[in-house]
């Protein structure tokens, strides 16, 4: 083995702090070290082909570069040796500018780290093992889940594309909401005008296979090879034979709310879902039908008129099966509860919601409303939005602009009307949102800013009075209106919670569905090849829901197109002589990749995230990470603690790849300093560290150890938090059974941008470990070596268990 | 002390007959307050030139007894600032106007003597006079 080793002076950046000679000395020291070389600036043109060189005339086939931090150039240098011939995971990176130079202003401080920080990429090194991504075979079908706008969306790029899709449907037809619609703000076209070519085209098109009336009810599988169970409900109307001539509903006799006119009129037991319905088929609602209800031979009649013999009351739920190789989760958003307000009196005659006004105004078009309207109309804002009464703190986001729509609408067809806007902060932030605000204002719409206080029916008439305060005059305004129309907010969808837990997708604060990366990861989540897009991640309009879902379809293709997808490496591995087939694994695995089939475990590497949970749940330490194996942890945490002398103390810290390792990182780059006594070791994430390696530790001479992990609201491992927990009080508890305080290991969830909960941390466990603690005697560290082999207690249910 | 006012269909006349008078759309005023902040004369008006905005909109005539818009000098400060492009010093001359045409004397000729009519500039006379006969 030889392993050439780069100092990098970073153009001064590392070496006017750190004694860069006198870190190659040390380096040089190390076994397997061919050489050490130090340079102005490794990542420069000249740096790069000098590895190269290097690699080619020494003979090279390791390499370590000390210099900037690894989430700023490790790509560089991978593809550096990678281009020499050396396989990127036998090169490693030493952190000696963000978490040395740059955080720690004394020389002989920051030089003392410098030399453990390299001494311990060498000895990291020295353990790597050739590693390379897996190119696993994809195929080209997909599943969207939701026939709204974003599902229609996804559905017709991906066709068009030439991928197959399934959509499912949980409604009898197509469209959504954005069917209900009378238009769409700021341009007003007409919502059916605009969506009616797009059902049409999803209906025709070859590649797009449409199940209505359809819920998912079971997902397995990952990536490349989703298997999933759809339910078909009955519709008992064969829509192979079905015309759509009407004749059956005409004759019905049972008579139900309207669902699709939000309950304002009346349809039968075998119905068309929608005017414009895709597909234009009618079904029977079972859950009414006299004849489906009584299972006897009542009614009947719809069955007696059908010219085309359409009519099944046999008709059963079906259960469909469907692979897909990637997943778009599109299913909306639910109008909010508005009896949940009881201070806006929803349930009288004339308080409506805004979608029960959209109702109105699309039936008004073409024919007699739904309902008369009125002269004096009101609306309220921010109903179940920015309301934590209710639990809804976000922002709706569409409701300021379809009010002013919906105003404007009005006033054309009766200009006579005094239409008054009551809103909390007016938000017209879209293109073309401010200029249509002002046209409403314009054209005679009055805006009053104040939350309504109460809604109240007038003792005597069929009127309503509302009480607010204009909060820019400051005076309080009664007045009395025809119709009451609140702007009721967005909520998740009922399926999103069910769906969401089929799927393993993390939830947001508000309900909806989180994505991987508010910035740059949109509309793809944590689990690989499953997508989202519309209001499913958040209440959005109708253009940055296409957005969405186009950049849904987008990723997708991306991931299937090439036909292999790549995997990368640092996955989760069984030392098979070790496991005893006993299972504690494969219920700690958040992603389910592991299973005990032929009675050792075995890892999916397709599933596996590489995050480490599992290793600090077995008994027989028979699990272990690439590229994270417990041997180099064990070296890391050697060399880190190797050169201390007795007066010093050594604090490890072992940072999450995400969060923790970002956050120390702009410690340095905000030359913010924190002590130097500590040591950091960079892992995906702290959930890797078992009870045995923090007890390993000790025995090694580390006076404290910090456990940073991200957020777990941030965290891309789902129960990481869970999992550092449990592996801490087990620590915890072998230390303070052998007389040490177990205050010296401490956890802490971070984001990047926390830099003071870090500093605190760190600066505390340090003071901790150098004066407040009991020393910890050699003997004391004997044992904690002997304990750290032997068998620990389990944690469940958050109390220790022996044997 | 705090009002309670009721809106009604009367309001929206007062706003309407400011609206024409000063050819200004006075609905569009979005309340931000650059009037207000930018009047070299605010320190010296009872209410700001925005709140008497506000006032229109709400179709409050009690807007008439405020001195502001007859503090105000016309300097088109406001207006050349406002980022909804109305023009506030209109405003004000509309509700000048509409005051004026209430006909109010608010000198009697017969209570000046001659010394003090003496006294008085003329022009000032012919202002205290001013009102709308039209």
């Amino acid at each position: 083995m030889r392993i050439g080793v780069y100092v990098c002076h970073c153009g001064g950046n590392i070496s006017d702090v750190v004694d860069v000679k006198k870190v190659n000395a040390v380096a040089e020291q190390e076994p397997e070290v061919a050489f050490v070389r130090d340079a102005e600036h490794m990542c420069s043109e000249d740096g790069q082909k000098l590895i190269c060189d290097d690699v080619l005339e020494q003979n090279l086939d390791r390499v370590v570069v000390a210099s900037c931090s690894p989430l700023f150039h490790e790509n560089t240098f991978m593809k550096t040796v990678a281009k020499a011939g050396i396989n990127p995971y036998l090169f490693e990176m030493a952190n000696l500018r963000e978490q040395c130079s740059w955080a720690h202003p004394s020389k002989a401080a920051a030089t003392r780290k410098a030399e453990d920080l390299v001494k311990m990429a060498i000895a990291k090194c020295r353990l790597d093992v050739p590693l390379a991504r897996q190119a696993l075979p994809i195929g080209r079908d997909v599943l969207i889940v939701g026939g709204g706008i974003a599902g229609i969306q996804a559905a017709l790029d991906l066709a068009d594309a030439g991928f197959q899709v399934t959509l499912v449907e949980r409604e009898p037809a197509i469209g959504g909401k954005m069917v209900m619609l009378s238009k769409t703000f700021p341009t007003e076209d007409c919502a059916t005008c605009i969506i009616g070519p797009k059902l049409a085209d999803v209906s025709q098109h070859p590649n797009i296979r449409l199940l209505t009336y359809a819920e998912v009810e079971e997902v397995s599988g990952y990536l490349g090879n989703f298997n999933v169970k759809v339910r078909r409900k009955a519709r008992y109307v064969d829509w192979e034979k079905c015309v759509a001539c009407g004749t059956c509903a005409g004759k019905c006799p049972t008579k139900v709310p309207d669902e699709f006119n939000q309950g304002l009129s009346q349809r039968k037991a075998i119905y068309l879902h929608n005017p414009i319905a895709v597909p234009h088929k009618y079904l029977i609602d079972g859950l009414v039908c006299r004849r489906l209800k009584q299972d006897g031979n009542a009614c009947g009649v719809c069955e007696k008129l059908c010219a085309q013999k359409a009519i099944n009351f046999a008709d059963q739920d079906e259960t469909i099966e469907i692979r897909a190789d990637t997943i778009i989760g599109a299913m909306g958003f639910d109008l909010f509860d508005a009896t949940l307000k009881p201070v806006y009196n929803f349930g009288h005659a004339n308080v409506i919601t805004a979608l029960q006004l959209e109702r109105i105004i699309a039936t008004g078009s073409s024919g007699p409303p739904l309902r008369a309207v009125g002269n004096r109309v009101a609306f309220i804002q921010c109903v179940g939005s920015r309301d934590e009464q209710i639990n809804r703190e976000n922002c709706s986001r569409i409701c300021c602009m379809y009010a002013t729509k919906l105003a404007q609408l009005l006033l054309r067809i009766d200009p006579t009307r005094d239409i008054t806007i009551f809103y909390t902060d007016l938000r017209a932030y879209g293109k073309g949102f401010e200029e249509y605000y002002k046209r409403a204002q314009k054209a005679g719409i009055q805006y009053i800013r104040g939350r309504v206080a109460e809604v109240q029916p007038d003792p005597e008439g069929r009127t309503l009075w509302i009480t607010v305060e204009d909060t820019l005059s400051r005076e309080i305004i009664e007045s009395e209106y025809d119709l009451v129309v609140l702007s009721a907010g967005l909520v998740p969808a009922r399926a999103t919670d069910r769906i969401s837990e089929l799927l393993k997708l993390a939830k947001s604060p508000d309900g909806f569905l989180q994505e991987a990366h508010p910035k740059f990861r949109p509309v793809d989540t944590l689990v690989d090849g499953v997508f989202i897009a519309g209001c499913v991640q958040g209440p959005k309009d109708i253009p940055d829901t296409v957005s969405q879902a186009s950049a849904a379809a987008a990723r997708a293709i991306r991931l299937m197109n090439k036909g292999v997808y790549e995997t990368e490496p640092v996955k989760a591995f069984v030392h098979e002589e070790r496991c005893d087939g006993c299972g504690q694994c494969v219920t700690v695995c958040p992603v389910r990749a592991i299973s005990t089939g032929k009675q050792k475990a075995q890892i999916n590497q397709a599933l596996c995230k590489g995050c480490g949970i599992c290793i600090g749940s077995c008994p027989t330490e028979a699990l272990d990470l690439h590229f994270y194996t417990t041997q180099q942890l064990e070296a890391q945490i050697e060399k880190a603690l190797e050169g201390k002398s007795a007066d010093e103390v050594r604090l490890l810290i072992f940072a999450d790849n995400v969060c923790t390792y970002r956050l120390a990182d702009n410690l340095g780059t905000g030359r913010l300093s924190y002590p130097a006594e500590t040591r950091i070791i960079r892992i995906p994430s702290s959930a890797r560290i078992s009870p045995q390696l923090m007890l390993y530790a000790f025995h090694k001479g580390a006076d404290a150890i910090f456990l940073g992990e991200c957020d777990h609201k941030a965290s891309p491992y789902t129960g990481s938090v869970d999992a550092i927990e449990r592996n801490l009080t087990v620590a915890r508890w072998v230390l303070e059974e052998e007389g040490v305080s177990p205050e010296r290991i401490r956890f802490s969830e971070l984001l990047a941008s926390l830099l003071t909960d870090f500093y605190k941390n760190v600066t505390s466990l340090v003071k901790l470990a150098k004066k407040e603690a009991e020393p910890i005697t050699p003997e004391q560290r004997e044992r904690l070596g002997e304990r750290a082999k032997g068998p620990l207690p389990e944690v469940r249910e958050g109390a220790v268990i022996h044997g | 002390m705090v009002r309670k006012i009721k809106l009604q269909a009367k309001n929206r006349e007062f706003c309407r007959k400011i609206s024409e008078l000063s050819g200004e759309v006075v609905m569009l005023c979005e309340q931000c307050g650059t009037c207000a902040g930018s009047c070299p004369m605010s320190a010296e008006m009872d209410i700001t030139p925005s709140q008497m905005i506000r006032l229109v909109q709400l179709g409050q005539e009690a807007v008439l007894e405020n001195k502001t818009f007859w503090v105000c000098a016309s300097c088109y400060t406001c207006t050349v600032r406002c980022p909804r492009g109305i023009d506030p010093a209109k405003v004000a001359e509309a509700l000048r106007q509409v005051k004026l045409r209430q006909a109010i004397d608010y000198i009697q000729i017969d209570e000046i003597s001659s010394e003090e009519a003496k006294k008085l500039p003329s022009v000032a006379l012919v202002a205290a006079f001013r009102k709308m006969t039209g």
